[in-house]
């Protein structure tokens, strides 16, 4: 692994082991998704290219096309309002614009399908302020709709957009900005020709995740009528038993997802890595006025939108549960237990996993560059449904199950019995957050530190605690709690992989909506929310470098927002 | 789980709690798990139910009550047999349990049952209602019936009904792509051929007042709300929703409908009607309490609480219905078609719903 002109090698060979099976490991649900899909014939493409994939498809790209556009409209105008505006109510908003983030798409379709119901609270006060008596004489269009989808999506996921435009906005040099307003560009003109294009790396990284979290989203846009190529995957496999068929649907979506990270990684290819000058932020402009309240309520809209309504919503819910005698109950209780373990669980060690394979596969200066298949392959994950990765997961780790348990004389499945298996799936779903973060964060750290360091006589293990970790300690925790926050969304890959006896808040959740009882669910719905609050409230202390490579980052200026 | 922490903690050593955090994550995932394997008492057996838990919550605490033997439960949506074939030999599951009858072929198919071999369930469950292959049986029935808005003036009425252009933007119905619609489309198809079926579904399609999505309670719901006069549903959502604390929306929705029992337009045919039913794992560890706990459910008591918590009707002749059911809906006249020929078309139905776009 030595390179030329005895640059240090990146890491050592147990190092290198370690991350290449992390990285096997996600390809191998992926292997054994494909290997079904060669098992099976071709038959169907007929009726899907003739009948389904046409429609599918339009859909598919409308619903991506919409939430995209308006997710980059939201999340970066509201980074831009917090990080250069001030107004009433700002200091509030820059962390509550992240709330939606604990709000999962599933229980957003619900609530506002419940909320914009003909008889729900909002079209029966509308019908009372027309004197309208009826529904049959009056009512608006109906939420379950293309429109609808892309809207309640929208409003929960614009919060990755956020958080990556909000972390760029508040390190781009004030300097810039300056210059662009001394060379006569107008607020506006600065913001569009300077600061924008200096943010599109990180405006591409949080719709990239938008977009991923769109493409796995099955039960909210199926619930706002929707269909999909995900609910083709879903018909082909379930309505007509024909797993061969669904997983090759998959694998050509997956491909298509494949096709984008390696886009997406080859655009910020030639990115140059950040400086080490400090530089001062730019300041916030403070509005007065008209202004102040329109900035303010601008800013407070989409939190009204996709936290406020919808938790409301469930609290309201889960009240009238709790009067009817149903409050707190064992179950309850237990699967909160459950959902906050396996999130602090799956958290560490995927960060950790992460930290492993992002640190192993930086550039070193010569020898980085041909490991980027462990970055892109643990992407992957990410972008598949959980159900068709938890799917796709099941023959080869019960395999290895049984051939443990066989060598140990155990009965049974120990690995799957103990949740285990459930713990590597949502790893291997989320590795792509840390991994993102710490090689984003990686990316603004100038090449030559770690060649300083190992000059000067540290060791590679060294390098990575006493250099890289300390700077990369706010990488790690944005991405941590983005991960604890998803995990405790989960809810496809828990139904399917968990052991008996074992509910989590999601599922407990779904067991309610599948018997037509979604209210009773109201609870473990508000108790998901309010679980992740706490993530959340840290999270927007961190500003999370997930821009990979932005060019003039005060790297060694501690990452907090200025004030 | 262990190598897999050890073998990260070089690089976690920094962040402080981190191991120790992770430690007691999976040990609160985990431990549940271990502990509930020690607890055996009067034995134990492995339930994997497509039900809800909670719908067959009250039978199975009645069993362990008699028995002493544990039930664990893992309620499983999509993939329930990909994981019972991936487990294989190893497999913890004594019982598997689904709703649709598509859904049972599909596991007997796969491989992973074996014959019931069950005198109480030969005896107590007639034999259009089990498996002629012995290697499933039906527990409960469920009539596809319509919702009506309470002001409709309906005489009898046939499925085949619902594409006349008189109820255009009328008709509401969840996806047609769900096993409780596919099964309707796919029993159609037996009755009246594949020609017929697929004019209807435009027909019906064109008639639809809003998306086909949603589960059969919104279809009360709707009706409630004006979007729509008629819509297909289950027959048991009846039981739930009229059973509801007055004042809460479920009881408003349950009591803004009538319910009408369509039937198909063949002759002598009758109300279609579906339903959840029970195999017995192929490597039940415990295949004798699977046995047992099946020949449980279709006792009369357990029949009678299928009737009375869950609103359905009874496999077992005598049972009665849960007075709600019987004054709302009362008996239905079932469809005579076999339920094999009925999972034999539904991948045929399957594909006719993608054909005329049903849930576009």
């Amino acid at each position: 692994m030595r390179t030329v002109l005895g640059r240090p090698r990146a890491v050592g060979p147990l190092w290198h082991a370690t991350a290449t099976a992390i990285a096997l490991a996600v390809l191998a649900p992926l292997a054994a998704l494909a290997w079904t899909a060669l098992g099976a014939g071709t038959a169907h493409w007929g009726h899907l290219v003739a009948h389904v994939l046409p429609l599918a498809a339009a859909q598919t790209a409308t619903l991506l096309a919409g939430v995209g556009l308006l997710t980059a409209l939201v999340g970066t105008g509201s980074a831009w309002l917090v990080t250069r505006t001030d107004f009433p109510g700002r200091a509030v908003l820059q962390w509550a614009l992240l709330l939606p983030l604990t709000v999962p798409t599933y229980i957003a379709a619900y609530s506002y399908v419940d909320l914009l119901h003909p008889i729900g609270p909002f079209q029966s006060a509308v019908r009372a302020l027309l004197g309208v008596e009826s529904p049959r004489q009056f009512r608006l269009p109906d939420a379950r709709s293309m429109t609808g989808a892309v809207l309640v999506l929208s409003a929960v996921l614009y919060p990755y957009v956020y958080l990556s435009m909000r972390a760029m906005f508040a390190t781009q040099p004030a300097r810039l900005m300056e210059v662009a307003r001394l060379l006569g560009e107008g607020p506006w003109g600065a913001f569009r020709r300077v600061a924008l294009p200096m943010a599109r790396p990180a405006l591409a990284v949080g719709v990239g995740l938008v977009l991923l979290e769109v493409l796995n989203d099955v039960g909210a846009s199926e619930f706002l009528g929707v269909t999909t190529l995900t609910t083709t995957v879903y018909t082909t496999w379930i309505t007509r038993s024909d797993l061969g068929a669904a997983a090759q649907i998959a694998c050509a979506m997956l491909a298509m997802v494949a096709l984008l990270v390696w886009l997406e990684r080859q655009g910020r290819r030639r990115r140059r890595a950040g400086t080490v000058h400090a530089m001062r932020p730019a300041p916030r402009r403070r509005l007065r006025g008209l202004r102040a309240g329109l900035a303010a309520a601008a800013a407070a809209l989409p939190v009204l939108i996709g936290f406020v309504l919808p938790a409301g919503h469930l609290a309201v819910l889960a009240w009238q549960r709790a009067a009817e005698g149903h409050g707190l109950s064992a179950q309850v209780l237990a699967g909160a237990r459950h959902s906050a373990g396996l999130a602090l669980g799956v958290t560490a060690i995927a960060v950790a996993a992460g930290l492993l394979v992002a640190w192993a596969s930086r550039p070193t200066g010569g020898a980085g560059r041909r490991r980027a298949w462990w970055l892109g392959s643990a992407a992957l994950g990410y972008g598949i449904p959980g159900t068709v990765l938890a799917i796709g997961l099941l023959p080869p780790a019960l395999a290895m199950d049984g051939w443990i348990a066989g060598a140990l004389g155990w009965p049974g499945l120990p690995l799957m019995g103990l949740g285990a298996v459930l713990v590597v799936a949502c790893v291997l779903r989320f590795l792509a957050l840390p991994i993102g973060g710490v090689e984003a964060g990686l990316a603004r750290l100038p090449a030559p530190l770690e060649q300083v360091a190992r000059s000067l006589g540290e060791s590679p293990w060294g390098t990575l605690r006493r250099v890289h970790l300390p700077l990369l300690r706010p990488a790690l925790s944005a991405s941590a709690l983005l991960v604890f926050i998803d995990v405790m969304k989960e809810l496809p890959a828990s139904l399917l992989l968990r052991p008996a006896n074992f509910e989590t808040l999601p599922t407990l959740l779904y067991a309610e909506a599948a018997r037509g009882s979604y209210e009773h669910g109201a609870l473990a719905a508000l108790l998901i929310v309010a679980v992740g609050l706490p993530a959340v409230l840290l999270l927007s202390r961190e500003p999370a470098p997930a821009s990979p490579a932005d060019d003039a980052s005060p790297a060694f200026m501690p990452m907090k927002e200025a004030t | 789980m262990r190598s897999l922490t050890t073998s990260f903690r070089p690089a976690r050593r920094p962040t402080g709690t981190a191991a120790a955090l992770t430690g007691l994550a999976l040990a609160t995932v985990m431990v549940p798990a271990v502990a509930q394997a020690e607890a055996r008492p009067g034995g134990e057996l492995t339930l994997y139910t497509t039900r809800e838990v909670a719908l067959v919550q009250p039978l199975l605490s009645a069993f362990t009550a008699r028995t002493g033997t544990q039930v664990n439960t893992v309620f499983v949506k999509d993939g329930l047999l990909e994981r019972v074939k991936a487990e294989g030999a190893r497999s913890p599951a004594d019982l598997l349990m689904t709703v649709d009858v598509g859904n049972l072929v599909d596991l007997v198919e796969g491989g992973v049952t074996q014959p019931l071999k069950s005198a109480e369930v030969e005896a107590a469950v007639p034999a259009h209602l089990r498996g002629a292959d012995g290697q499933w049986t039906a527990l409960s029935m469920r009539a596809r019936v319509l919702y009506a808005d309470q002001a409709l003036k309906a005489g009898p009425i046939r499925y085949e009904d619902l594409a006349d252009p008189k109820w255009k933007g009328k008709v509401c119905t969840r996806s047609g792509q769900h096993p409780y619609n596919t099964a309707l489309v796919a029993a159609m198809i037996a009755h009246d051929g594949e020609a017929r079926t697929e004019q209807w579904l435009r027909g019906l399609k064109a008639n639809l007042g809003r998306k086909p999505t949603g589960g059969d309670r919104d279809v009360a719901r709707d009706i409630l709300g004006g979007i729509c006069d008629v819509g297909l549903a289950n027959s048991y959502y009846v039981g739930q929703m009229k059973s509801s604390k007055p004042g809460s929306d479920a009881r408003k929705w349950g009591d803004g409908i009538q319910v009408l029992k369509p039937t198909f337009a063949a002759k002598g045919a009758g109300t279609h009607v579906n339903i959840s039913g029970a195999a017995v794992a192929r490597h039940a560890p415990n295949p004798a309490a699977a046995r047992a706990l099946l020949a449980f459910l279709v006792s009369e008591p357990a029949q009678q609480l299928y009737a009375q918590t869950n609103y359905e009707y009874p496999v077992r002749a005598g049972v009665a219905l849960d007075p709600l059911i019987q004054s709302a809906i009362g008996p239905v006249k079932a469809d005579t078609l076999p339920l094999t020929e009925i999972a034999r078309h539904r991948k045929q139905a399957s594909l006719l719903i993608d054909k005329v776009a049903f849930d576009q």
